[in-house]
């Protein structure tokens, strides 16, 4: 094992399940022989405010926080909060974003406008994003709470670890909790697997055009 | 969390810092455990409620937890607490003098400062009762090692006999890291021997224990000076070498993994000959702590008057990496590592908000409507989010049931302009039980003309959920007694007549209530009935939707503050005398909303009804 440290940021609102993602990765992370550490402000977050979770795998970790401009992957569960925290990636870093716009009531209400296109604002940035519209992936699947699957499997391909170790850590959650949701959360998994790889060929095919 | 509890000795298991604690205290042989809750501290009582072999409980405010603790610490039972920064304020009477009478069974008291301030309305440094109160002090940098030092801290509690003071931050508590746990140590409870020259504390017992205190910390200072937890990492950089305790540790061997650090655990009383070692190795030396000055001072005091720190870093907030590299590469004159190389994009802000159905927003909703005619003194917990859009009904908070001295304070400091306003006071179930039942007390007493509102939602919200007094249930889940808040209240001398219980879903009837109390120059309570919509109390009902046809754009859902009533369009109308004004054309998001119909309520024109035709409905 190099020296080399992963670092992942996970954002969203509070309630959508950013914790229990980074929660999973990290349990892969370690299950893999890393050294992880898994960081977030939690707080007054779980009333929709905004949240993060930070994770860091390596040989050996010490600070639980990620430095702005060291992020391997940024995950972000809702699309606005990906242009937030898309300056926390390295030069090179991935956006793996939902698309998914949710609105604070500041917002719903008049007093701030929510942008017209955050992944526009985050491509004019120079952040290369993968789009996933995993909102409409867990309603054609019939539970939007797969949401969190499906975001994981989106990453289970960028990371330095085999994309099998990460399903494994979720379904078997549910193999011993929710025997039933075992095989919907495959399916979740691998959905969230190929929203992304055709994502990331749209990137490619942007790059070549531009 | 129950990972932990199973846990054979030698598991390695990712563990946040408040679960590896719980796990220590329990294999340290602990058999008392008590605490409030608290963020960044909660889940420590949470998670020790799980172990066999220990009572655990949550204690109606921390006072009373160390309390508890130090009964069982005198009756030779390994004692532990827990409690946030500003709860050892609420502790310290208590503190202050059982740190002169000592311990029989180990004490530890682990106190979590909110460095960064997540969620605390300021931002303190615990390790300052360690000179206070003639304490030790042990600063863990993370998971694994706050789990060692709990088991360290009764060990040294009963070799030293004093409490000892874990000091804790919210990147301890809350970070998951790996953690090798080990086996249970059992230790009897040897049972309470009556000693009143000891345990009563009038002034001749306390003086004669005093000598003995001062004595205690020269043995504990010579321990930190060859305590195991304090350690030299030299490095082959010499040109800055670095002092540091917690999580500060972390970050700077990340920013500096070539430097000499002087990681130091036993914080209290500084290992002033330590910090000299290193001095002498290093051209510059830079003590890294959060948040205070508190190493420093007492080194500079010591005679190191060359080091650096706080002329350097920030006294408040954490010190993280992107906060420690421009701070100090100055010293060595080096040119400042490149940053994000992404502009910052800033979408607006998401403050947090209450959830759909919250029943504090009924009262909001209803005070908003009287602003001009009341001053609200706010307290802890959920309902301060009633200072901000769209209520702005809040206008204090400042502690644990402070809300009730400070209306009274209000109410007898009027000038011409304020002295026909109402006083009102705002404090939640769990608050209330805290601290605020003497200060509505005092208001009883002293004729204040105050209306309290209790908004009794059956937990302790901001925190997660916990139980109280108030809920019928103790923290291990069992049934217990449950208070009756309107027989406490008239206990405490509020006239029956002037205790009101309401409905909050209720709009027009919260209004009227509030309406007729704050107009009756007595004190009155007001107490709300609605369970908070997280607990498993809440019962949820269909959910309701805006008939596009009937909505007349008069915006007056969106007050109520529900996050799942949106703006779909707006319109600006011209009015006859060619003002203009906007109409605010709305929608229910169905996912969201509980039908709590509240929204009902202030909807002039009838346009929200049931998303799907009810059985009632279609009859």
């Amino acid at each position: 094992m190099n020296d080399v440290i992963t670092n992942i940021l996970i954002c969203g609102i509070g309630g959508q399940g950013v914790m229990t993602a980074a929660e999973i990765l990290a349990q892969a992370a370690m299950a893999q022989g890393f050294d992880c550490k898994k960081s977030e402000i939690a707080g007054m977050a779980q009333r929709g405010g905004v949240v993060t979770s930070h994770v860091r795998f390596g040989r050996k970790v010490w600070s639980p926080v990620i430095t702005p401009g060291t992020a391997d992957l940024l995950v972000a569960f809702e699309v606005a909060e990906g242009s937030r925290w898309a300056d926390h990636l390295r030069p090179g870093g991935t956006a793996m974003v939902n698309t998914i716009r949710l609105a604070p009531p500041i917002v719903s209400s008049g007093l701030y406008k929510y942008p017209a296109d955050p992944v526009a604002q985050m491509r004019a940035a120079g952040v290369p994003v993968i789009e996933v519209d995993a909102g409409t992936i867990a309603r054609e699947l019939g539970n939007l709470r797969l949401v969190n699957t499906i975001m994981l499997g989106a990453i289970a391909d960028h990371l330095p670890f085999p994309a099998t170790e990460l399903e494994e850590q979720i379904v078997g959650r549910f193999r011993e909790r929710k025997p039933a949701m075992v095989e919907v959360n495959q399916r979740a998994f691998e959905a969230g697997r190929q929203a992304s790889q055709r994502g990331n060929a749209d990137v490619s095919a942007r790059a070549v055009n531009s | 969390m129950s990972a932990a509890v199973q846990a054979q000795p030698h598991a390695r298991l990712l563990l946040s810092g408040n679960d590896a604690i719980a796990r220590g205290v329990w294999e340290a042989g602990a058999r008392i455990a008590s605490a409030y809750p608290g963020t960044p501290s909660t889940e420590i009582l949470e998670s020790l409620a799980l172990y066999p072999d220990l009572y655990a409980e949550w204690s109606v405010n921390e006072k009373v937890a160390l309390e508890v603790a130090i009964g069982g610490s005198m009756s030779g039972a390994r004692s532990f607490c827990a409690m946030k920064h500003v709860g050892l304020n609420v502790a310290s009477d208590a503190l202050m003098t059982i740190t002169v009478a000592g311990v029989v069974g180990g004490l530890v008291i682990a106190v979590a400062d909110d460095v960064g301030m997540s969620s605390s309305q300021n931002e303190q440094d615990s390790r300052y009762w360690g000179r206070f109160a003639h304490l030790p002090i042990l600063e863990p940098a993370d998971s694994q090692e706050a789990y060692e030092m709990v088991k360290y801290a009764f060990e040294l509690s009963e070799a030293c006999n004093t409490p000892v003071l874990l000091r804790l931050t919210t990147r301890v508590c809350h970070v998951k890291a790996v953690v090798e746990v080990g086996e249970r140590v059992v230790h009897d409870i040897t049972g309470f021997a009556s000693d009143p020259r000891r345990w009563v504390m009038t002034p001749a017992n306390a003086k004669g224990q005093i000598p003995a205190q001062i004595a205690r910390e020269t043995k504990l200072l010579a321990l930190a000076e060859s305590s195991p937890l304090n350690r030299m990492e030299d490095g082959k950089d010499r040109r800055i070498g670095f002092v540091t305790s917690g999580p500060a540790y972390m970050h700077v061997r990340e920013c500096f993994p070539d430097s000499p650090v002087l990681k130091l655990g036993f914080t209290y009383p500084v290992p002033v000959g330590l910090v000299e070692k290193m001095a002498s190795r290093v051209a510059h030396l830079v003590v890294v702590e959060e948040t205070e000055p508190l190493m420093e001072n007492e080194l500079k005091a010591a005679g190191l008057s060359r080091i650096h720190g706080k002329d350097l870093l920030p006294r408040l907030g954490e010190l993280t990496p992107n906060v420690l590299i421009p701070a100090i590469h100055g010293l060595v004159g080096e040119p400042l590592p490149k940053g994000s190389v992404y502009p910052k994009i800033d979408p607006f802000p998401r403050p947090p908000t209450m959830c759909p159905a919250c029943p504090h927003m009924g009262v909001y909703y209803s005070l908003s409507r009287l602003r001009k005619q009341v001053q609200i003194s706010g307290d802890i917990g959920c309902y301060t989010l009633g200072a901000g859009h769209p209520w702005n009904a809040l206008d204090t908070t400042i502690s644990m049931g402070a809300s009730m001295g400070i209306a009274l304070g209000m109410d007898k400091a009027r000038s011409a302009e304020t002295k026909d306003k109402s006083v009102v006071a705002v404090i939640g179930d769990s608050t209330f039980l805290h601290m605020g039942m003497q200060g509505l007390l005092d208001i009883v007493y002293n004729r204040g003309n105050v209306t309290a509102i209790i908004l009794d939602n059956r937990t302790t919200g901001m925190t997660g959920g916990q139980n109280h007094p108030g809920t019928g249930k103790s923290l291990t889940g069992d049934e217990a007694p449950r208070i009756d808040f309107a027989k406490l209240v008239e206990a405490l001398g509020v006239a029956p007549e002037r205790i009101r219980t309401v409905d909050p879903y209720l709009l027009p009837v919260v209004y009227k209530t509030i309406k007729e109390e704050i107009a009756v120059p007595a004190p009155s309570v007001i107490i709300t009935t609605r369970p908070c919509v997280l607990s498993e109390f809440f019962d949820r009902q269909p959910p309701l939707k805006v008939i596009d046809e009937s909505c007349t754009g008069c915006g007056n859902c969106i007050k109520v503050g529900c996050p799942a009533i949106t703006v779909k369009r707006t319109e600006t109308r011209t009015r006859a005398d060619g003002s203009t004004h906007d109409l605010k054309f709305t929608t229910i998001d169905t996912a969201m909303c509980t039908g709590c119909r509240m929204c009902v309520e202030s909807c002039g024109p009838k346009a929200i009804v049931p998303a799907q035709p009810t059985a009632v409905a279609q009859q």
